[in-house]
């Protein structure tokens, strides 16, 4: 189960250059979606000029019908300069392999609370560390595309683009680095040296 | 004795590795570094290399060091988290080492311990850093230190023969920007390679050791090639190994082309790392050869 919480509304508003398109998933609202909060800030951004368009829906971790919605808004989506996503981590994940070539951005973080296990059947996984990294590793989880979990780039492990410890797994960090260069955002590797906050890990979202 | 020092005098810089024993008795390890290794900068030792369990590195660290030689704290970040790199870093202090080279280490599974929990608190990155918060008397709590804080200098690794060439340079950036001084590379068999890593390392004005592995034998460098990340041997390399098998046996072909690689890398970087990898009586030889 988990909760999620808005970001910092300056810095998740810093990050739209244009406009935003903007994409609430309310799939696990009985669980913890900060709704109001997150439909007062899409005013503001609306009131500015920011917004291109809006999509609320169900579970836009499931990739067939999220792939749907975006083609039906595909207008808008390609008026904006990025997608800002309202969910939990898997959510943004899916978006952003749906849009390779977009700036997908979280507009939230994700903690994990006790009790049971969402459902999700996918190759993308949230750690629900508290502190989504995904604005700083284009829309690509670093603690679970990285064997090692690592924030601040790439390992000497990878060996012909693999991870060291499985071969089968593309090494998280070249996928980071491939798509940072692909949006246009390799800037973002010169961020301030990150250091994880476990406290916010470990049943925190009280 | 600081390493930088010798960088910044614009000493052409030497160093090796020796790897600690699976054991505490290091009177022959220690005798053979103090015969072959007293004449080079320093001597780095490796932190339970490869995820194997070994003598910590501290330890044996501070046997060198009361031996007379310098040596060079590798600390990973794959066996402690933060509090206990920390602690780590100031007994180095009290014992009098002040080198020391940050990684972020291999994974617990590739070692003799796969069942071990990966650590990863921090990385290279956040380590590095974390030696300057220590430098400037705080710990990372914000914590104040008591009295004198440490001074260290400071080193991390970089792989310029990886394929991920892009994001190696990107890190090796970011690891400046977090207090790194000088670098030592994953080992080297393609000088041209690296001299065109060099053209763009050299933006960033840090030195950069060549790193250099003694080969062994066919063998050795074939598996290397293969299984070891960041390491490409050219096929020019194994057939001179493969030409003169009597040669091969005795090291000397081994010697040579570690002699040659260094040669031809050296006026493009600022020092030579050579892991010897159980072969330290050949490194005066190599040296000698290379001409330094």
């Amino acid at each position: 189960m988990l909760v999620t919480k808005l970001k910092d509304k300056d810095t998740v508003a810093s990050l739209i250059c244009g406009k935003a398109f903007i994409i609430n998933c309310h799939g696990c609202k009985e669980v913890g979606f900060p709704e109001r909060d997150a439909a007062e800030f899409q005013r503001e951004l609306e009131s500015d000029g920011k917004v291109s368009g809006i999509l609320t829906m169900d579970y836009i971790c499931n990739p067939e019908n999220i792939a749907l919605n975006l083609s039906l808004r595909k207008d808008e989506i390609d008026e904006a300069d990025c997608v800002l996503v309202f969910s939990c981590g898997v959510g943004v994940q899916t978006v952003s392999s749906l849009l390779e070539d977009k700036r997908v951005y979280a507009a939230c973080d994700t903690y994990a609370v006790p009790g049971g296990q969402g459902v999700t059947p996918l190759e993308f996984d949230c750690r629900q560390c508290g502190e989504c990294y995904l604005n700083l590793t284009g829309g690509i989880c670093p603690l679970t595309a990285c064997s090692k979990g690592l924030v601040n780039g790439q390992c000497g492990g990878a060996k012909d683009g693999r991870c060291e410890v499985d071969p089968d797994m593309e090494c998280g960090w070249e996928r980071i680095q491939r798509r940072l260069a692909m949006v246009g955002r390799l800037d973002v590797l010169r961020s301030p040296v990150q250091i994880r906050n476990y406290d916010n890990e470990v049943n925190a979202a009280e | 004795m600081k390493i930088t020092d010798r960088f910044s005098k614009g000493e052409f810089v030497v160093t090796a590795e020796v790897g600690p024993p699976k054991g505490f008795h290091v009177d022959e390890l220690v005798s053979e570094a103090k015969e072959y290794l007293s004449d080079i900068a320093a001597v780095n030792v490796t932190d339970n290399q490869s995820s194997v369990m070994r003598l910590s590195s501290l330890g044996f660290c501070k046997a060198l060091k009361d031996a007379g030689l310098n040596p060079i704290f590798q600390l990973t970040c794959r066996d402690r988290n933060r509090m206990a790199l920390e602690s780590d870093l100031l007994a180095a202090a009290l014992f009098g080492i002040d080198n020391v080279l940050c990684l972020t280490g291999d994974h617990t599974k590739l070692g003799d311990h796969p069942g071990a929990k990966p650590v990863f608190d921090l990385d290279s990155v956040s380590l590095l850093h974390t030696v300057c918060e220590l430098e400037k008397g705080r710990d990372l709590g914000g914590n104040e230190l008591v009295g004198e804080p440490p001074v260290f200098a400071k080193g991390a690794v970089v792989s310029p023969c990886s394929d991920s060439v892009d994001a190696q340079l990107a890190k090796m950036e970011r690891k400046i920007m977090a207090g790194a001084e000088f670098f030592q590379t994953q080992a080297v068999f393609d000088p041209e390679r690296f001299i065109s890593f060099m053209e763009r390392a050299k933006q960033f004005n840090v030195p950069v050791q060549v790193g250099v592995i003694i080969p062994k034998n066919v063998g050795m460098v074939r598996y290397m090639s293969q299984n070891v990340a960041g390491i490409v041997v050219p096929d020019s390399v194994i057939d001179e190994l493969k030409a003169d098998k009597e040669k091969t046996k005795a090291g000397i072909t081994g010697v040579e082309i570690a002699a040659r690689i260094i040669r031809e890398c050296r006026p493009y970087c600022q020092g030579v790392h050579i892991m010897a990898l159980g072969w330290e009586a050949k490194v005066p030889e190599i040296l000698k050869l290379a001409g330094i």
